[in-house]
């Protein structure tokens, strides 16, 4: 039962990584504001540069 | 007392050590049963779970023993040295993360069309050059290159492939590899957009569940930015349904007569309309389309790739391709030339990809917690690549060889109309009638089947043939044909996006250099000039595969594999340039041995594609023989050119990574010989604080 709810909290952390969920709590905390409609605008921005300049493999 | 305890501990680990070597000689026993029926079978049908189980072998050997040879004695990974993820840890960029966190998001970047298109062409060989290939090749060459390329980033502070190959080679090194992404990009998007067209071409149903794709992406852009921000899993959830809502839709687009005209378009309409929509792609906001769009892909792309995996091992399949076909000796219908070097570079990414040590050396080298963990991340994560190429084989192959050269081959190959085709494929050896293929079209709610190059529509079929075995029977076979070619177009389409992107934002740091404002990202003459540069560059290739009478893909994909091994070439170069200047030279065979099987592979094959003098191989001899039989016309001097081109590109690559390969053999000569000094241009070491915490 351990493992099996390892297992899901691994898994959805990964998740949340690749959706960029992660990074943007990190943004919150790092900037130590809230979520809102603004602060989201906000990590988009900063999330524009780096994420438009990352190739999508073939 | 004291010494019993001693003797009974270490009998316990004598016997561990025993049933482990006993579980691994099981594995290898069984891996080379697998790998002896893959390969000696002749005459008869094998059940496709041999190629599972040689693969689960292959890798479960390669991982344990020879990624720990590298480990050890090649990279001397430390457990000690502090990650640029701790030591510049910003909570932007460098963010130390959890490994198995990392694998899935490595995994997520690299896996893209490649693996399940390359495969499926490669067919065309029957099923064992290809399956041989993805093993080998995997286990020797990519996984390899994508864990040490990971490495060695990871002790560079995170520096990209091209930053490595300045420093350690020189500056020829930087310009070759800059020069390989930008090509690779735009033959990528080009030969991409080719095999989405062949797949929405007259198919209404394809063609609405796509365009639906757009809206849905945008909706997800609004929902996230205003209605509940930053809940990416929720709303990729919700447009997920949309899209499947899409897909069902589809079903009555096609059947209603009023609207599926809208829908039914041509090939070269298709096209046109990919080269706005990439055109409008890369010059909206990132929000608006391009990261919805993406996080969408990737969720249907991560659900998709572990429901084909169940669906293979729980129905296991019979393969109905032979282990080799009459086409080993270059007379292909698909595309044209012999196993040697043409499998090897139209899989690419199942094996090797040059691509994957962008990503190496992009944003997850930032994200590494400890440096051991480069070993599951980047071996780990090709392997799994890996496994995905071999469950495109395996979609492919359960199709009969008739249905797969009937949907794979070009008109200008097997004839216009059904009954020229069939016989044609038929008096090869693979029985095939239009009846039966007229059957499937409907079966998968298409007009046809016939011609649909490219390598998307027979995975489809192949994909819908494996699941409607099982889930809902034949009478969902067209639901799960279209959602296998929704998947792969949106997969197509959102390396589309980003790739547009990624080119321009390329092409913008080169402009700079010589008028400084072309380099500003958000000057939107610059954004403008730039983005129709790079559209213009990769819809050129499409115009020309959609109007090559051969199908486009007998001349693209083989270019673009081209290109993706040379960047591979450039990544091992680099790999071993590092490994003799940390003067380890007797070990430089791990890098030296797939750089050297690459060169002959790329080199060979480039030099059959400009120079061959079969038409159907040889760029130049193609123009030749157009402008010897027809007489000249607007469209034969177009194609004549696109000819030219092609050969002038190829060469154009091939010269410049023989550049790179002269000036890094020159500086491993020089190191070697001792008439050079080394500088290794590794980040100091410091010690990582997760060592001790762990201890603690």
């Amino acid at each position: 039962m351990m493992q099996l709810r390892k297992i899901t909290t691994t898994l959805m952390a990964t998740l949340r990584e690749i959706f960029d969920e992660s990074a943007y709590v990190r943004f919150l905390s790092r900037n130590q504001i809230s979520s809102s409609s603004r602060a989201y605008a906000a990590f988009l921005r900063e999330q524009e540069n780096a994420k438009a300049r990352r190739p999508k493999c073939c | 007392m004291a010494r019993k305890f001693v003797l009974d501990a270490t009998k316990k680990t004598a016997m561990k050590k025993f049933i482990q070597t006993l579980t691994w000689f099981g594995v290898a026993v069984l891996g080379a049963l697998a790998l002896g029926t893959i390969a000696l079978h002749r005459g008869e049908q094998i059940n496709a779970m041999w190629l599972v189980v040689a693969a689960f072998c292959a890798y479960a050997l390669g991982y344990r023993f020879y990624s720990r040879f590298i480990s050890a004695k090649v990279l001397a990974l430390d457990a000690r040295r502090a990650t640029p993820a701790e030591r510049l840890e910003d909570g932007r960029d460098f963010v130390p993360t959890n490994k198995w966190v990392l694998f899935g998001h490595h995994f997520a970047a690299i896996a893209g069309p490649g693996p399940l298109v390359g495969p499926v062409l490669a067919a065309q060989f029957g099923y064992l050059p290809g399956t041989l290939w993805i093993l080998i090749g995997a286990v020797f060459g990519g996984c390899v290159q994508d864990f040490v390329i990971l490495l060695f980033s990871v002790r560079r502070d995170g520096k990209s492939l091209t930053e490595m190959a300045r420093e350690e080679i020189g500056i020829v090194g930087g310009f070759v590899a800059y020069a390989a992404v930008i090509s690779i990009i735009v033959i990528l998007l080009g030969a991409g957009a080719l095999i989405v067209v062949n797949a929405l071409k007259a198919s209404p149903w394809g063609v609405f569940t796509i365009a639906m794709t757009i809206p849905i992406a945008v909706f997800m852009g609004f929902y996230l930015r205003h209605l509940r921000p930053g809940k990416v899993l929720e709303v990729s959830f919700l447009g997920f349904i949309f899209v499947m809502l899409a897909i069902w839709g589809g079903q009555w687009v096609s059947q209603t007569p009023a609207v599926a005209p809208w829908f039914t378009l041509t090939a070269p309409t298709l096209a046109v309309i990919i080269i706005i929509y990439g055109f409008a792609a890369s010059a909206l906001p990132v929000w608006l389309l391009l990261a919805p769009r993406d996080y969408l892909s990737t969720f249907v792309k991560l659900g998709t790739i572990g429901l084909l995996a169940l669906g293979i091992v729980a129905l296991h399949p019979t393969l109905q391709m032979p282990p080799l076909t009459r086409f080993v000796d270059g007379s292909g219908p698909i595309f044209a030339g012999k196993i040697f070097p043409f499998a090897f570079i139209t899989i690419a990414c199942g094996a090797i990809s040059g691509f994957h040590s962008l990503i190496s050396s992009g944003t997850t080298p930032k994200l590494i917690r400890r440096e051991l963990e480069t070993r599951i991340v980047g071996y780990g994560a090709m392997m799994c690549e890996s496994m995905v190429a071999i469950l495109a084989t395996i979609a492919a192959c359960v199709l009969s060889p008739g249905t797969y050269f009937a949907i794979n081959s070009p008109a200008g190959i097997v004839g216009q109309s059904p009954e020229a085709a069939t016989a044609t494929i038929s008096g090869w050896g693979f029985p095939v009638t239009a009846a039966g293929m007229h059957a499937l079209a409907q079966a998968v709610g298409e007009q046809t089947l016939f011609n649909r190059t490219g390598g998307a529509p027979a995975f489809a079929v192949g994909m819908a043939h494996i699941f409607s075995s099982s889930l809902g029977g034949p009478a969902v076979m067209a639901i799960w044909y279209h959602f296998a070619i929704m998947f792969e177009a949106l997969f197509i389409l959102t390396v589309l996006d980003a790739g547009t992107r990624v080119g321009r934002f390329m092409v913008q740091d080169a402009l700079s250099h010589v008028w400084k404002p072309l380099g500003r990202t958000g000057w939107y003459p610059s954004i403008l000039a730039t983005s129709a540069l790079i559209v213009a560059a990769w819809g050129s290739f499409l115009w020309q595969g959609v109007k090559d009478p051969l199908g486009g893909i007998n001349s693209l994909w083989p270019l673009f594999g081209i290109c993706n091994q040379l960047l591979a070439t450039v990544a091992l170069c680099v790999a071993t340039t590092i490994i003799v200047k940390m003067g380890k030279a007797k070990y430089s065979p791990v890098t030296l041995a797939p750089l050297v099987w690459l060169v002959a592979v790329t080199f060979t094959a480039s030099w059959h594609k400009v120079f061959d003098p079969n038409p159907r191989i040889g760029f130049l001899a193609h123009a030749r023989q157009l402008a010897a039989s027809a007489a000249p016309s607007h469209e034969i001097s177009r194609l004549i050119f696109n000819d030219r081109l092609d050969a002038a590109v190829a060469g154009a690559l091939v010269c410049m990574v023989a550049l790179i390969l002269l000036e890094s053999i020159s500086l491993w000569v020089s190191v070697i010989s001792g008439r050079m000094q080394v500088r290794v241009r590794e980040a100091p070491f410091v010690a990582t604080r997760f060592a001790t915490e762990e201890q603690g």
